[in-house]
């Protein structure tokens, strides 16, 4: 096996440290992450998927533990420095786009993630051509509402807007955090299919947190199941694609 | 006309703390009360600078400076600290107070017979009053355009995304404590700019000339936006010395019906309340339109 590309060793978080109420969320995660993995993730509510993520991403350093990035230390590296490498779709489309900033605005800042931002004009018609082909990719009309502001756009459009600043610069690690879970049936399936597309054709390392056991199981190429701070399953390749949707139902 | 044209001149040195308060109150969502204490600070730095034989146009920007001081501590407070920035903000300006009495050691320090900014040969040979809005044309020009070519670099754009979603602008891997610092530089440099250049129009320093700044300054941008409306962002700029014109012309008219300069601070916090509230009065007033209508009916 090939040296994985991002590694989590014995992580533990703990809330309310030093107080009668510490109790512990992540209760000694393992886990080795391989380049072009597509990992799906369930769990029930307080599992501690989300906690995951903000250790993943660093907004949230671990307890204890070490995080490993090709095979580098990284367990104390900021959020900050660590958008150099990876990228991240949060589930309130609020949360991802600056909303007084127009759609363009967000994919150029989104261009530049992890980069030195310099005092420099921006060059934002340099890009617009560009910017104007990858939003015509979400097949939502996206494309024609590149001088609106992101507080004007429908959800659904937000969101898209949300994937594409996260990966258009392309990310080694891409954390999607049920980034389809506010939107209708219908928009949500576009999106996420939108989404299987963009991993499969860029090779990209994803992971992803959903509710729906349908798209944990018909996506990705992996499939962990995360109980009360543990991971208690974890289906790999032929594994995963021999999962039925009720043996999925058994287990959470 | 005399008294319009001072009107107009003081509007432009004043949208100069307009412009200094909508980097922090605008772009990054902070209400900053810094800016009561760098009003003066600047004040104080430039007339005591001016009085101990310093050039105008470096006391200028020494007060600058020091606004770029102030701003900086009140930055180290809210983002490291995790000082609330109003908090953070009357911390800062309670402490400038007893900074600007120990700069200036009495509570009033006059300019007479120094030179200043405004005496520059060409102004004394202009009609009265046209000197401040000379000074403050140029001012507001070279700001403006300064603020524009800033607030479209790549630096620009990562600060206006910090005040728009802080968690977004982390997540691109953009430093948001240190864009906050900065903007928070900027904008009680710009103010303190504006204290030295009113206390040399004036001619003196004063002690409690800081009270009610943000009142003004908040009145200017709030106008501006009343009257102007949905604009770019280059363009809400130059609303914003607009408003502070206009907020200048409105107080002269008020002036005029006989009440005495000591209502100032009275005057300021109507018309900014008037303008605060007419977003919500037009809504009521929307809301009794079918109101009105279904009495017509009957």
């Amino acid at each position: 096996m090939t040296e994985p590309i991002f590694a989590l060793k014995d992580i533990k978080t703990l809330v309310n440290r030093n107080t009668p109420n510490e109790s512990m969320i992540l209760k000694g995660i393992n886990l080795d992450i391989q380049a072009g993995d597509f990992i799906t993730i369930i769990g029930t509510n307080g599992a501690g998927k989300s906690t995951l993520f903000n250790v993943i991403s660093g907004s949230l350093l671990p307890d204890s533990g070490t995080i490993y990035y090709k095979g580098k230390n990284i367990t104390n590296l900021t959020a900050e420095k660590r958008s150099r490498f990876l990228s991240r779709v949060f589930q309130d489309p609020k949360l991802g786009t600056a909303p007084r900033m127009t759609v363009s605005e967000n994919l150029l800042l989104a261009a530049r993630r992890g980069e030195r931002r310099r005092l420099i004009p921006r060059g934002l018609k340099l890009h617009r051509e560009e910017f104007a082909a990858l939003a015509a990719t979400m097949h939502n009309g996206l494309e024609k509402r590149l001088d609106t502001f992101t507080e004007n756009l429908s959800g659904g459009q937000r969101q898209a807007l949300s994937f594409l600043m996260a990966t258009i610069k392309r990310p080694d690690i891409l954390l999607l955090d049920e980034h389809t879970a506010a939107l209708d049936p219908n928009t949500s399936a576009h999106l996420m299919a939108a989404t299987n597309n963009r991993i499969t054709q860029d090779h990209l390392t994803a992971l992803m947190i959903t509710h729906h056991l349908e798209d944990a199981l018909r996506y990705g190429n992996r499939l962990l199941v995360l109980d009360n701070g543990k991971i208690i399953h974890d289906f790999k390749g032929a594994a995963k694609t021999d999962l039925t949707l009720s043996d999925l139902r058994k287990l959470i | 006309m005399n008294l319009l044209t001072s009107a107009i001149g003081q509007g432009l040195l004043w949208s100069l703390l307009g412009l200094g308060l909508y980097l922090s109150f605008r772009i990054l969502n902070i209400t900053d009360m810094t800016v009561e204490g760098s009003f003066p600070l600047g004040g104080a730095v430039a007339v005591t600078l001016i009085t101990n034989g310093v050039n105008p146009l470096l006391a200028s920007l020494a007060a600058f400076s020091a606004g770029l001081l102030a701003g900086f501590i009140t930055g180290i407070l809210t983002t490291k600290g995790k000082i609330p920035s109003l908090l953070a903000g009357i911390l800062t300006m309670t402490a400038i107070y007893s900074v600007n009495l120990r700069i200036m050691g009495k509570s009033n320090i006059s300019l007479l017979g120094y030179r200043t900014l405004f005496s520059a040969n060409f102004l004394r040979k202009l009609p009265d009053y046209f000197d401040s809005v000379v000074v403050g044309l140029i001012a507001v020009f070279l700001i403006t355009v300064c603020l524009i070519f800033f607030l479209n670099t790549e630096f620009g754009q990562a600060f206006i995304a910090t005040g728009d979603n802080p968690t977004m602008a982390k997540s691109f891997g953009i430093l948001t404590d240190r864009m906050t610092i900065l903007g928070l530089m900027l904008s009680n440099g710009l103010v303190a700019l504006c204290g030295s250049l009113i206390s040399q129009n004036n001619g003196y320093a004063d002690i409690s000339m800081g009270t009610g700044t943000i009142v003004i300054a908040l009145a200017s941008i709030i106008i501006g936006e009343v009257a102007f409306g949905e604009l770019t962002l280059s363009q809400r700029l130059v609303a914003v010395s607009l408003g502070s014109i206009i907020y200048r012309i409105l107080l002269l008219g008020v002036l005029q019906l006989g009440l005495s300069t000591n209502d100032l601070n009275l005057i300021s916090s109507i018309v900014l309340t008037i303008c605060m509230l007419l977003p919500r009065l037009n809504e009521l007033v929307h809301l009794r339109e079918p109101l009105f209508r279904s009495l017509k009916n009957d």
